[in-house]
């Protein structure tokens, strides 16, 4: 009997050698490449003389420094400019498959490559991005890397590496309705801390997990870096292979029954082996929002904030109370925001759109609250459009922009201006992530959308109640 | 690549847990497309917000060694964060421990990274803050840290060891490799195609 989980079958699947004293040398199927950490790999690749193999295998698009709006073929900032231009120069030169501003593909980086179908079960997959996890969803194997390794996938498709240890997260028991994907994600980091995972690899079970529709998936593996994990995946199950079925890149014909019978066998033996485990019951579990400075910073939305008594970490914990203007055993709930954002590569998918028009609908964004809603891909603005969502939001007083990763990091001219706090369905709340001195509160889709109407931090449970005449 | 092979300095004591990369270097800097030019955006953010932050203590401006807790480098997989600390001058990070990326990314750049026991680094950390020209000496050949007379022991593995004490880099070996890549694609076509 074999005990292998899917992790290690994958990583066995994808050994080229291993000599005694090296690491690993690791095959890689797929390269996804962006602007800002591809440019220096293939000057490198250049200046060595060096080819670029199984070019089929890498698609290439703009997401972090390119503006929403609506006039973005002109790129006021200068630096921004040439970095995008040297990718669109380097992929017409080396023939790379790249989905410029205004392709019908264009996206964030880990939205569209499952939505082509280019993310599929059992491969590896490296970006030079750590969200890279996200498309673990698929039961693939995703890290995030540095230019450093682009370069060494781009012109070996190959990269080095130890081998990870395994952790299985199994969340149980039935949350509460108004719960969601990323509220299990962030309850999973505020347990085990930022660095929690460390050097592991994570597969997510249980039946919460099988219940969840991609979107949702993708949304719970697109945070596992933020509990330190090197990637993390959920095994392939019907839900993967409806999603996939039929996608440009998908495999077509019998070759398609072919590989679903291969992928199959992915799932985790019956006894594998983890080298750790948890267990997260979520059990009439609430919608969780942060409060500090790092997403371990996380309680649910009816809890106040901790003591500094059981800090482990008293220092930061102090930083974060002094950044974000609160104060220990304080509710969140009532907090006046200034800017409400639903985005990014954990929570910019057709579904959170859905999601956030259906709490917006009837309701008008309250008038001290700008709104930004940024779909993750031009797909996904294209099927909010056919949905009718755009008039939603458009009537609620919603900015529906155009794709990319806006307001999630401070790249672009998307910002949240200094002092101004900002609720947000991305991923990081670190200290001047969304623009010098903002504060971040990162949130479900759902969570967002309430406390956008309400003008301060609250839930759609609250808001019901409030809309209640 | 720099070789690495022992180095006497000063320390620069970071008095922190889970520095992540955001920190390390803001997103800002990072539209350029070149692997230079990051030195002066070293925790440019932290520089500006806090006056009293130990980049901007002069005392310290000649450190070579970074000492910091836990989880550093967390956050995003910027190989730019690598770059502008190296650029800064700062030749090796002890700390008691690391995120995987960040680790992945120093050893190709030749940033030296050590973990060290969380009591060891605390105690580097307030020597330092109290006596800002204290120095550590780091052997890599022995794998030994010197400071405050003592002389301790770390583990290293040596393959990294290898690359850093002769600058070769990964790629080298990689390009060693062809033969069993190709083996590799032959044998599992259908599913590397
Ligand atoms: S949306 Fe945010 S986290 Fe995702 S790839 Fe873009 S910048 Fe990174």
């Amino acid at each position: 009997m074999s005990n292998k989980n899917i992790i290690d079958k994958i990583w066995d699947n994808h050994i080229v050698q291993k000599k005694p004293d090296f690491p690993y040398v690791l095959y890689i199927d797929r390269i996804l490449l962006h602007e800002v950490t591809s440019a220096q790999a293939i000057e490198e690749i250049e200046k060595r003389g060096l080819t670029i193999r199984n070019k089929q295998n890498i698609i290439a698009t703009v997401d972090h420094s390119i503006p929403t709006d609506t006039n973005r073929k002109f790129i006021a900032d200068e630096v921004a400019r040439a970095q995008i231009e040297r990718l669109r120069q380097n992929c017409k030169k080396h023939s790379i498959t790249f989905f410029d501003i205004e392709s019908k593909h264009q996206g964030i980086v880990h939205v569209i490559g499952p939505e082509l179908g280019f993310t599929l079960p059992g491969t590896t997959i490296i970006c030079g991005d750590s969200h890279t996890a996200t498309h673990g969803a698929f039961g693939a194997l995703a890290f995030g890397v540095g230019t450093t390794e682009i370069l060494y996938a781009m012109s070996t498709s190959c990269i080095l590496q130890e081998k990870p240890k395994t952790f299985k997260v199994e969340f149980v028991g039935h949350p509460d309705k108004y719960f969601t994907a990323k509220d299990a994600i962030l309850k999973l980091i505020a347990k085990i801390g930022i660095g929690g995972a460390q050097g592991c690899v994570i597969e997510y079970v249980g039946e919460y997990i099988k219940s969840l529709s991609m979107e949702a998936r993708m949304t719970i593996c697109n945070m596992s870096i933020e509990c330190g994990a090197r990637a993390g995946l959920i095994a392939p199950d019907n839900t993967t292979f409806n999603y996939l079925k039929g996608r440009d890149y998908a495999p077509k014909g019998s070759n398609w029954d072919k590989m679903v019978e291969t992928w199959q066998q992915l799932a985790s033996d019956k006894d594998a082996h983890y080298d750790q485990s948890i267990t997260i019951d979520l059990t009439n579990a609430k919608p969780m929002i942060t409060w500090g400075i790092n997403p371990e910073h996380a309680i649910a939305l009816n809890e106040t904030t901790p003591l500094l008594e059981n800090a482990h970490d008293r220092i930061t914990f102090e930083k974060a109370y002094a950044y974000t203007h609160l104060k220990p055993a304080q509710s969140l709930e009532g907090v006046p925001i200034d800017f409400a954002f639903v985005g990014s590569c954990t929570n910019g998918r057709i579904e959170d759109l859905r999601a956030v028009a259906k709490v917006l609908d009837g309701y008008k964004v309250a008038a001290n609250v700008t709104m930004y809603i940024v779909p993750g891909s031009e797909g996904v603005l294209i099927q909010a459009k056919a949905e009718g969502l755009d008039k939603i939001f458009a009537s609620s007083g919603a900015q529906l922009r155009l794709p990319g990763c806006s307001m999630c990091l401070a790249m672009n001219p998307d910002k949240v201006p200094p002092g101004k706090r900002c609720i947000s369905t991305t991923n990081r709340n670190f200290i001047g992530r969304q623009g010098p001195d903002s504060i971040t509160h990162l949130a479900s889709p759902q969570t967002v959308a309430a406390s956008s109407i309400m003008g301060y931090i609250t839930s759609v449970e609250r808001l019901e109640e409030h809309g209640k005449v | 690549m720099e070789k690495f092979n022992s180095l006497t300095a000063q320390i620069i004591p970071l008095d922190l847990d889970n520095v992540d990369t955001d920190m390390i270097i803001p997103a800002v800097h990072l539209k350029s497309v070149s692997k230079d030019g990051y030195g002066e955006g070293l925790f440019s953010a932290l520089r500006t917000m806090y006056p009293d932050f130990i980049l901007n203590n002069n005392a310290y401006k000649n450190g070579k060694i970074l000492v910091s807790k836990a989880n550093f480098g967390c956050g995003s997989s910027r190989e730019h964060a690598v770059w502008a600390i190296t650029q800064y001058g700062i030749r090796a990070v002890v700390c008691s421990s690391f995120s995987d990326i960040f680790y992945n990314n120093a050893a190709k750049n030749g940033l030296l990274l050590i973990k060290m026991p969380e009591n060891l680094v605390d105690s580097w950390i307030s020597a330092s803050l109290n006596d800002a020209s204290l120095e550590m000496t780091i052997d890599l050949p022995n794998q030994t840290i010197s400071i405050l007379k003592e002389t301790h022991k770390f583990d290293y593995d040596p393959y990294n060891k290898h690359c850093l004490i002769n600058g070769h880099d990964d790629l080298d070996y990689l390009l060693s490799c062809a033969e069993e890549i190709k083996k590799y694609e032959e044998k599992n076509s259908s599913t590397t195609g």
